[in-house]
């Protein structure tokens, strides 16, 4: 489909999101109004209750532009290196992210390409990492942070290790499948050519199994980002997103709660597309048939 | 004996699988001389493809003696003694023609310079000179199939094995690919194993046809064709065509190839 097919449902589906937003901005912090009312003893007219329901320093549910207004003060116009700057708790929880990510995808493709080629690890390998995606991060981060600050691991990575423990897991999988994507054919070639397993590997089985390399990079970009997050949530971490996420839930800042969380998903976004865009670079490189071609 | 490219005596193999073993090749006894060009025609399962991947050591027999080219098939196999053409064309989607018909030369550690010249000459035995820089797809089923012979004859293989490389292609491409075929022969003096199962063709192709029968797979008759080495395609209307083909198709009712 393209782009101007796109946009009038993609602008119906957000306005109705607006919608259903604000109708339950007035609702739920409603209550409060009312309360406030009450006490003083006074009758509050509708509107004048969606208006104060719109504008609480601490809503239940912040509207649109109270979220809007505080990233817009947070990132753009607080100085980049300010305690209060989203910019700033932005990078800490990317530089993890990415640490974690390349580690991740690293190790990935390492137990992947160990996996195909090793009969042993084949049988042994996979059930143990799929044992691991079981327990739940949640529970596993604090171990992590703990462990390693007991040998004297702090600050970066032992959050990038939470952000790799997520992501090297979809890699793996994607990887198995894609390094043993070449067919019957395809392999019996270089057999008559009494290729190397160095050569079949680097010649046919990596080529082939790009396409899945950047599928799983897809998850594992998105789930680094999560893993980053949920490894300063348990920890104390005075500085990146899941900081500002949990001091605003201590302290019911529910708007600041509201933007890191916005800017969590504009990362996750612009990460996710960021690998897309190489995706696409790569295969056309390797002279994919461009979509809709005649055969 | 030492002149057969190919000699096979009372070979077979045997797979086993959870219906119990199948008789791929049973008691075969072949051999195939420099510069001829033989055919295996017969239906499905009467072994064809399976003696070319035991030649090419991509199936080891279970019993019997083959040789190739004096030594055995893996010996053979890692002197380069052969290239193979697969059903499908089997070529990398992700490389161009020149470096598909290349990717051989490569594995085998050929200078650039050498490659290049190799690439240039062999697809220009195929007719594909222009093609260098195109991607498979970009190319017809026909062209595809001519690519993956240039890159069987891109190496100094002396031995060409083909499995029923025109299997998939309409009729015409396939008349016109034959002719090719039968030139490319003649100019390169290989020899030439081919697998088929279409009686014509392997009449208009072959100076020998070994017609092969099913459960377990083994040689019914082995037919020396009398036909010249020139051959136009419309040979194939002579009497003397007509008198082979219909030994084949005899063969093939003696091997009760027909049946069910």
């Amino acid at each position: 489909m393209d782009a101007k097919g796109k946009t009038i449902p993609v602008l119906t589906v957000l306005a109705a999101v607006v919608v259903i937003w604000y109708a339950c901005v007035v609702w739920m912090n409603a209550p409060f109004e009312y309360d406030k009312a009450e006490r003083a003893g006074t009758e509050i007219g509708f509107s004048q209750l969606v208006s104060n329901t719109m504008n609480q320093e601490r809503p239940v549910l912040p509207a649109a532009h109270q979220v809007a207004e505080e990233m817009y003060k947070t990132i753009v116009l607080k100085k980049f290196t300010s305690k209060r700057s989203l910019v700033y708790h932005g990078w800490i929880t990317l530089s993890a992210t990415l640490l974690g990510f390349v580690i991740g995808t690293a190790l990935g493709i390492l137990l992947a390409v160990g996996i195909v080629h090793n009969r042993a690890m084949d049988k042994s390998v996979m059930p143990w990492v799929i044992a691991s995606q079981t327990i739940p991060i949640l529970a596993i981060a604090p171990m992590i942070i703990v462990v390693l600050n007991a040998v004297g691991l702090s600050g970066l990575l032992p959050k990038a290790l939470i952000s790799t423990y997520l992501s090297f897991f979809p890699v793996v999988v994607g990887m198995v499948k894609g390094l043993r994507s070449p067919d019957r054919a395809q392999l019996d070639l270089m057999h008559t050519y009494s290729a190397s397993t160095a050569q079949t590997f680097w010649k046919l089985r990596w080529p082939s199994s790009m396409p899945y390399l950047f599928t799983s990079l897809k998850i594992a970009i998105a789930i680094s980002l999560v893993g980053a997050i949920v490894g300063e949530l348990p920890t104390g971490a005075v500085a990146g997103l899941g900081a500002r996420l949990l001091a605003g839930s201590y302290y019911g800042q529910t708007i600041q709660i509201w933007s890191a969380l916005f800017t969590a998903a504009i990362l996750a976004a612009v990460l996710v597309m960021i690998v897309g865009l190489a995706h696409s670079y790569v295969l056309r490189r390797m002279g994919q048939k461009p979509e809709g071609a005649a055969t | 004996m030492s002149h057969d490219v190919v000699s096979a005596s009372d070979l077979s193999l045997t797979f086993q699988t959870d219906d119990g073993p199948v008789h791929a090749l049973s008691g075969v006894d072949l051999s195939v001389k420099k510069g001829e060009f033989v055919s295996f025609i017969g239906p499905s399962g009467c072994g064809k493809t399976t003696f070319l991947r035991v030649i090419a050591d991509l199936e080891k027999p279970t019993g019997g003696d083959i040789q190739v080219n004096g030594v055995d098939p893996e010996t053979a196999r890692k002197a380069r003694a052969y290239g193979y053409v697969f059903q499908a064309a089997s070529l990398y989607p992700w490389r161009t023609i020149e470096r598909n018909v290349g990717l051989p030369l490569e594995i085998m550690g050929y200078t650039a310079d050498e490659t290049r010249q190799r690439i240039a000459r062999t697809l220009e035995l195929v007719n594909l000179s222009g093609f260098e820089k195109k991607y498979p797809w970009q190319l017809s089923g026909g062209m595809q199939q001519r690519a993956s012979i240039a890159r069987a004859l891109a190496f100094d293989a002396d031995l060409l094995l083909m499995d029923e490389p025109f299997g998939a292609l309409d009729e015409i491409v396939r008349d016109h690919l034959n002719e090719q075929l039968l030139k490319l022969w003649d100019k390169t003096n290989k020899t030439i194993c081919f697998v088929t199962h279409s009686i014509p063709e392997a009449v208009y192709l072959s100076t020998k046809i070994v017609v092969m029968s099913p459960r377990p797979g083994r040689v019914s008759d082995v037919i020396e064709s009398s036909l010249p080495k020139q051959r136009p395609l419309d040979i194939r209307e002579s009497e003397e065509f007509l008198k082979i083909a219909h030994r084949v198709r005899d063969g093939l009712r003696a091997g009760r190839s027909y049946d069910e």
